[in-house]
């Protein structure tokens, strides 16, 4: 796959180095000389300097041919032209902008350019990891619009003990799976849930807290 | 006046300030947004509009514009992205009647085009006052050897 990244920082290095372990091939737009230069030294990358929103940057970095656009500069405007050139003049399938402003993300799918914001996902993930200590994991999929959640269950929570077709989970929730004594389990409605057990909880971000309420009996 | 219009101008420059003044002079109700203080030392005291102070790819600072009761939006900063961005959510979200940027970038203009939002390239603007110079001097010398 072939991935054009524009922006720089401590992000895009990482970014970067990720998808270079994945096999992907990567070519950086930056505009500070400086940075290009350690980006190129650095890393087994494609980097040109200049303006990810000229044409002229963009075709020299091979837009034409590129599976993936990612635009994640400091700027919001740089970030959605740069992502509207892309599709518009180079015809690139698929592209992303970071929305520094979280506000944007939702004006950027308006304006029919895909869009995330990093403060939304680390303020979602920061308030739902803190919000409760039996909650080993928690990974966001599919651009943060579903979480996987783990959790441990007590002996206190209100659903212990109880067979999982009495539990009353609100819409769009799952438990995909009971972890007990290390056996995966696929639960149906006539297994009980026990104390001990580790329930892989599939939610929305809408509905999450209503769920883990509905287990643990807690207040998010 | 009856017929006073609305207008938002994004960017205090001096075409930005030069084009407030103006319309502030004619009774039109003028928003001024830039987001450095010292800019909106270019208008006149003749100006009798507001000054929002921010940056205009926040929604917050468009709304504090009142940009959904706006005729006119103007975006004019000297960044072409911003104006871009800025005439895109005028016209797509705050559903501005009329909208229109000011891009430096010839190629950008053309892109913008197919997406409904209208632009003025100075560049090209520019360019078509020097060759129709050059074309009158051609058409006169023309006529004064017939």
């Amino acid at each position: 796959m072939k991935v054009l990244i524009v922006g720089g920082g401590n992000t895009l290095y990482f970014v970067c180095r990720n998808f270079i372990a994945k096999g992907y091939r990567i070519t950086v737009i930056n505009r500070n000389h400086d940075e290009c230069v350690k980006l190129a030294r650095n890393l087994n990358i494609t980097v040109i300097h200049g303006d990810g929103s000229e044409s002229r940057i963009l075709q020299e970095a091979g837009a034409n041919g590129a599976d993936v656009l990612l635009a994640i500069t400091p700027n919001d405007q740089d970030n959605l032209v740069i992502c509207q050139l892309a599709a518009l003049q180079f015809g690139v399938p698929r592209t992303v902008a970071l929305a520094n402003d979280p506000d944007n993300a939702e004006v950027f799918k308006k304006l029919g350019v895909s869009a995330f914001s990093t403060t939304q996902i680390i303020g979602n993930l920061i308030e739902q990891k803190a919000s409760l200590e039996q909650i080993t994991n928690l990974i966001p999929v599919g651009e943060g619009r579903v979480n996987i959640t783990e959790i441990v269950l007590s002996s206190d929570f209100p659903i212990a003990g109880k067979f999982l077709k009495e539990i009353e989970l609100p819409d769009n929730a799952l438990v995909a799976v009971v972890i007990r004594r290390n056996q995966p389990i696929i639960p149906r409605g006539h297994n009980r849930l026990m104390p001990g057990d580790r329930i892989v909880l599939i939610t929305l971000p809408e509905n999450h807290g209503t769920v883990l309420k509905v287990l643990t009996g807690q207040n998010e | 006046m009856q017929d006073n219009l609305y207008i938002v101008i994004v960017g205090c420059g001096r075409l930005g300030s030069d084009l407030a003044n103006r319309l502030s002079r004619e009774g039109h109700l003028v928003v001024v947004i830039d987001h450095d203080e010292s800019a909106f030392g270019n208008l006149s005291h003749e100006f009798s509009g507001f000054r929002v102070e921010g940056d205009a790819t926040q929604l917050a600072v468009l709304n504090k514009a009142k940009l959904k009761k706006s005729d006119l939006v103007f975006a004019v900063t000297h960044e072409d992205n911003m104006n871009l961005m800025v005439a895109q959510v005028a016209h797509k979200i705050f559903n501005v009647p009329r909208v229109l940027a000011r891009v430096f970038d010839p190629r950008r203009t053309q892109a913008y085009k197919h997406l409904g939002i209208e632009t003025v390239c100075p560049t090209t603007v520019a360019a078509e006052l020097f060759l129709k110079t050059v074309a009158n001097y051609e058409a006169s010398k023309k006529g004064n050897k017939s």
